[in-house]
């Protein structure tokens, strides 16, 4: 018996129908089958946050949902709102800073941070860092990421 | 780690997910927003042969209020809880816990429902359905039943839940005048588990405290109920003498015990200065 599961769903506005084994999950199915290798792998079990995705305008973490759960639904990954010039400002704010040292983590910091300066315009830097807090870091000690963040929503903010 | 392979069925109506739990015993397992049971899976702490998705079941979801009470369907992300409005006013306990549960990213996935259903004694959800005498609605092949959350969970990842039934929903009374709630937590990190947490609830009546039900999460293999503590407060004004002497009897209905994140005596510890924290916070509140 064949077990896999036919899903349909759009990925950074393509769409994409294919098949997939039931416990793959949506971010080795992002990555081996639809070969977005930028979201990618750290803990395999939701605790690292490497893998955050956006699913149907959310993050989420992409370890932590099924391929088979995404059926229907709209994906968005750093490939896409890269290239889409979503995140120019934060991505610039991070160059800036240095903010990212082997940049594993970057991926998943920039789309936690987008999801944050779209609910909070202007937030603290608490407020920053608690947002990111499940997003690791084992580089750079999270001060400059913070910084990048905080350049990023006043860049964005009114008088600048 | 990959987890094993297993089947998957997303059942349209529960009459449909009650004929798979049925076919496949304790082969399958429900699967909600998976941010619990996912990671098990990772780490092969099970390997079910099959997962019901029961995330296409529109009668786990939604936030309404009547006259009496605040009903949470269970497939309602904490994201939902944490921004509903009626939940806000109707139980504001639940909006001061949900800021503890790990991290937006999993609290966009991860539901009401499956927080309770799953039973981590560290959890901060089912700590507060007793502290708010929810009642849970239980969904299964013979019927629907409602059970109250104090007889709920049974113990380490135990609840009530026989196999095949399905949690639905919670009931909560709607927040009486005169009743104010508490929430804190000591976790190592922001978002994770609690080594120690604090629901409160009770009736604030010209100074003086009625109906309080404190009640533990972090500290045993379910939620507790610190009912000497909350004996010795009953119908007294808060005041640091009091409290003193309430946080010295918690040794008599906590019996913590240790584990990795902290020892037994730190447990009680901390518990004591949760008591303090969210009495002191309660009392002042207007």
């Amino acid at each position: 018996m064949d077990p896999s599961r036919e899903i349909s769903l759009t990925v950074n506005g393509e769409r994409i129908t294919t098949r997939v084994e039931p416990r793959t999950s949506l971010v080795d199915f992002l990555r081996e089958d639809a070969g977005l290798t930028g979201s990618h792998v750290g803990c395999e079990h939701g605790v690292c946050g490497a893998c955050t995705v956006r699913l149907n305008g959310m993050i989420v973490r992409g370890c932590l949902t099924l391929a088979v759960q995404a059926d229907g639904a709209e994906v968005w990954t750093i490939e896409g709102v890269s290239d889409s010039g979503e995140i120019a400002a934060l991505q610039e704010a991070f160059l800036k800073r240095n903010a990212l040292q082997c940049g594993y983590c970057t991926p998943a910091m920039l789309l936690t941070a987008a999801a944050l300066l779209k609910e909070n315009p202007a937030p603290t830097r608490p407020e920053i860092r608690e947002y990111l807090s499940g997003n690791y870091c084992r580089c750079t000690g999270y001060q400059a990421i913070v910084d990048a963040v905080q350049a990023a929503s006043q860049a964005k903010g009114p008088g600048s | 780690m990959k987890p094993a392979p297993f089947d998957y069925a997303k059942p349209a109506t529960l009459e449909e997910a009650f004929g798979l739990l049925e076919d496949h015993g304790e082969d399958a397992r429900v699967l909600a927003g998976g941010q619990s049971l996912l990671p098990a899976l990772y780490m092969r702490l099970s390997a079910p042969a099959i997962l019901v998705d029961i995330s296409a079941l529109d009668a786990l979801r939604g936030i309404s209020i009547d006259n009496e009470t605040l009903r949470i369907g269970a497939l309602t992300s904490h994201t939902e809880l944490q921004a509903s409005e009626d939940v806000a006013r109707a139980a504001p306990l639940l909006v001061q816990a949900v800021a503890h549960i790990a991290h937006p990213a999993i609290r966009n996935r991860g539901t009401f429902g499956g927080s309770l259903a799953h039973a981590d004694p560290a959890a901060e959800l089912p700590a507060c359905m007793v502290a708010l005498d929810a009642r849970l609605e239980i969904a299964g092949p013979t019927g629907p039943r409602k059970v109250a959350a104090a007889d709920f969970f049974h113990g380490l990842y135990e609840t009530d839940l026989a196999p095949g039934e399905i949690l639905t929903a919670a009931e909560i009374p709607l927040l009486q005048k005169g009743f104010r709630s508490g929430f804190a937590e000591f976790a190592r990190r922001t978002g994770d588990f609690a080594m120690a947490a604090l629901a409160a609830h009770g009736r604030f009546d010209g100074g003086r405290v009625r109906d309080l039900r404190l009640v533990y999460a972090g500290v045993d293999i379910r939620p507790v109920r610190a009912l000497s503590a909350e004996q010795i407060i009953e119908g007294e004004a808060v005041a640091a003498e009091l409290v003193a002497k309430a946080r010295a009897r918690l040794g008599d209905d906590l019996k913590p015990t240790g584990d990795l994140h902290a020892s037994a005596a730190m447990k009680l510890q901390l518990s004591g200065v949760l008591l303090e924290r969210v009495l002191s916070e309660m009392a002042g509140a207007r």
